[in-house]
């Protein structure tokens, strides 16, 4: 990004603007089909939602002005709130887990101590390939009475495992499946930072004396600092925005996934058979702006901590 | 950069060669514990695909059954319903060569335009994209149906291929790739001799770009190969559904009143779905992972 900045403003760049205006022209022209589809489909819909959120339809008399009266009812919706804590609560349970699964199958390539790496990675990786609908699909089968392996074990061993998708468990199974979908990316997105710290500073380190873990800590974890707050911005999101695996599970549970399960899902439900578009899109921005929020924040503070 | 990243790579993969003499059980062991969590639920798959109905509930999940089903299963997931299979199939390919494809196009054009142009507005444009990067798709799901259905453009194809064009970050990407990858004086020589910009751009700065295009193109492939919610939302009409959303619509199928179980074809449908994308992402691993390796260095 520095060197971006660095080019766009050096002298050339700024005699060759005043020679051509033509030409600075032509910047935009690359740009309008881009800057068409994002009107379309990205600031549009901001807009439309922003304007739905202070309206309410009615039966008699149409579209009313309400101000913010949706945002106040949003915050008073204990069944909204119950997605919010849902949704934090699978942070706190996938984002750890998943990035410090990640972290160490990537130091554990990057290591070059493995019997078989290529195929190590590849395979790690292969999860990502699949799409959540049949990750969740797979996952909901093997967890379920009809066909699955904790039914499967507990014949097998007489044990009685519990159901993963008990309106208890259910959130632990869902953290599950997310963190398999993704920690083959997260760890090739590390392998790749750490691919490039050059080795003399392990030479060095090496000379000095330092062990093995005394280079990740003092060496590999900071290089590749920057990914690893990249990851967990995009892990944040992941939690937050969750939607596909609980709308996919809920037939196979239904009493542990109420339609309110995820801000997200009571959005979809109530525009979808709720009739509630207005409220739906006040749902939807307050999550979308809590999720630019904290995403912002992880990176303020992910970023600072390196100064 | 992409001449210092070979370097290094060539220094680490010496470096490597040495350490190599001191390969460690237990680390492999550990890292295998990943591995297997990894691939079993595949094998789960591949091993379900080959059994009938019946088999599916008696039988145990991690081994075959007695009846060898699975190209049975696979005849009757293509069959099933006049083929609506093999339309979901087409459907979800016209969803990302239209998606993908058109993603990829206006982000190479976007992304050459920032990086060899110099005009007022651009520090406003930078801004508005990297927000745009932090703005989950999801978020905007809801009220982009919200708004197409205003205008009656739902439940058609265009629906799903519009809000698909918009790609913040391969329009990044491409900016950062196409400052590094094309020399400006390359640029300048071609305006001299009189050609326009767009000529300059389809011959010079388009074969310069291509493993930026690849990387980009390879990612906008699977979001819409694996896109869920927006056709989910934006498409009622089963004659347009891509994969995903018809696979589950078997799967739901099962719980509606006189539907009729069909699991073992939810799970033959989607071992078939996943194949495709497994093949392409084995195919063009060199590719996509220098492309990761790259966006991770930018970041």
């Amino acid at each position: 990004m520095t060197g971006l900045a660095a080019s766009t403003s050096t002298p050339t760049v700024r005699r060759r603007r005043a020679v051509s205006d033509r030409r600075a022209f032509a910047g935009w022209w690359f740009l309008t089909p881009f800057l068409i589809v994002f009107l379309i489909s990205f600031v549009a819909p901001i807009l439309y939602a922003v304007y739905l959120s202070v309206f309410r339809s009615q039966l008699i008399g149409g579209n009313a002005f309400v101000g913010l009266e949706n945002y106040a009812r949003a915050l008073q919706d204990p069944q909204f709130w119950s997605g919010v804590g849902r949704v934090s609560l699978l942070l706190v349970l996938q984002v750890p887990l998943l990035l410090i699964i990640a972290l160490a199958a990537a130091l554990a390539l990057d290591s070059g101590k493995l019997r078989g790496m290529a195929f190590f990675r590849i395979s790690i990786f292969l999860p990502y390939a699949v799409p959540a609908v049949v990750a969740t699909l797979i996952w909901g089968f093997m967890y379920g009475t009809n066909f699955g392996l904790v039914g499967n074990l507990n014949d097998i061993f007489s044990t009685s495992l519990p159901n993963p998708l008990a309106p208890s468990n259910v959130l632990g199974a869902i953290a599950n499946i997310l963190i398999w979908g993704n920690v083959g990316y997260n760890m090739l997105i590390f392998y790749a930072a750490l691919r490039v710290i050059p080795t003399e500073l392990y030479e060095a380190a090496a000379i000095d004396g330092a062990g093995q873990f005394r280079i990740i800590t003092a060496i590999k974890l900071p290089a590749i600092r920057g990914a690893l707050v990249i990851a967990a911005i995009f892990s944040i999101i992941g939690s937050f925005q969750l939607f596909n695996e609980p709308q996919i599970l809920q037939p196979m549970a239904p009493n542990a996934i109420p339609t309110y399960f995820s801000p997200n899902l009571y959005s979809y439900n109530l525009a979808f058979s709720g009739g509630q578009q207005n409220y739906s899109a006040t749902v939807a921005i307050i999550m979308g702006v809590a999720t630019m929020v904290v995403a912002y924040a992880v990176q303020l503070r992910g970023m600072r901590k390196g100064n | 950069m992409a001449v210092v990243t070979s370097t290094a790579r060539r220094r680490r993969s010496r470096a490597r060669q040495t350490a190599g003499a001191k390969r460690s059980w237990g680390l492999t062991l550990g890292t295998g514990i990943v591995l297997i969590y990894s691939v079993l639920p595949l094998i789960w798959l591949i091993v379900n695909a080959t059994k009938t109905q019946q088999d599916l509930r008696s039988s145990f999940g991690l081994w075959f059954a007695q009846d060898f089903a699975l190209f049975d299963n696979i005849a009757r997931a293509l069959t099933y319903d006049d083929s609506v299979f093999i339309r979901w199939f087409l459907n979800t390919l016209l969803y990302v060569v239209a998606g993908a494809g058109g993603a990829t196009l206006i982000s190479t054009i976007g992304g050459y335009g920032l990086a060899k142009f110099d005009f007022a507005g651009k520090k406003a444009i930078f801004a508005v994209i990297i927000g745009a990067v932090a703005v989950p798709g999801t978020a905007l799901a809801v009220p982009t149906f919200l708004l197409f259905s205003s205008v009656q453009l739902t439940n058609n194809p265009l629906s799903v291929i519009i809000p698909s064009l918009v790609a913040p970050f391969g329009l990044y990407l491409m900016w950062v790739y196409s400052t590094d990858a094309i020399p400006v004086d390359l640029l300048d020589a071609a305006r001299i001799d009189g050609a326009g910009e767009f000529k300059i751009f389809r011959r010079i700065g388009l074969p310069l770009l291509g493993p930026g295009i690849v990387t980009v193109l390879l990612f906008t492939t699977v979001a819409n190969w694996n896109n869920y919610f927006l056709p989910l939302i934006m498409i009622r009409n089963p004659d347009w559904y891509p994969l995903t959303v018809g696979i589950n619509s078997w799967n739901t199928q099962a719980s509606t009143a006189g539907g009729e179980a069909i699991f073992d074809l939810v799970i033959t449908g989607s071992l078939l779905m996943i194949i495709p994308i497994i093949v392409i992402f084995l195919y063009l691993q060199r590719y996509w992972q220098s492309g990761l390796a790259a966006g991770g260095v930018k970041q």
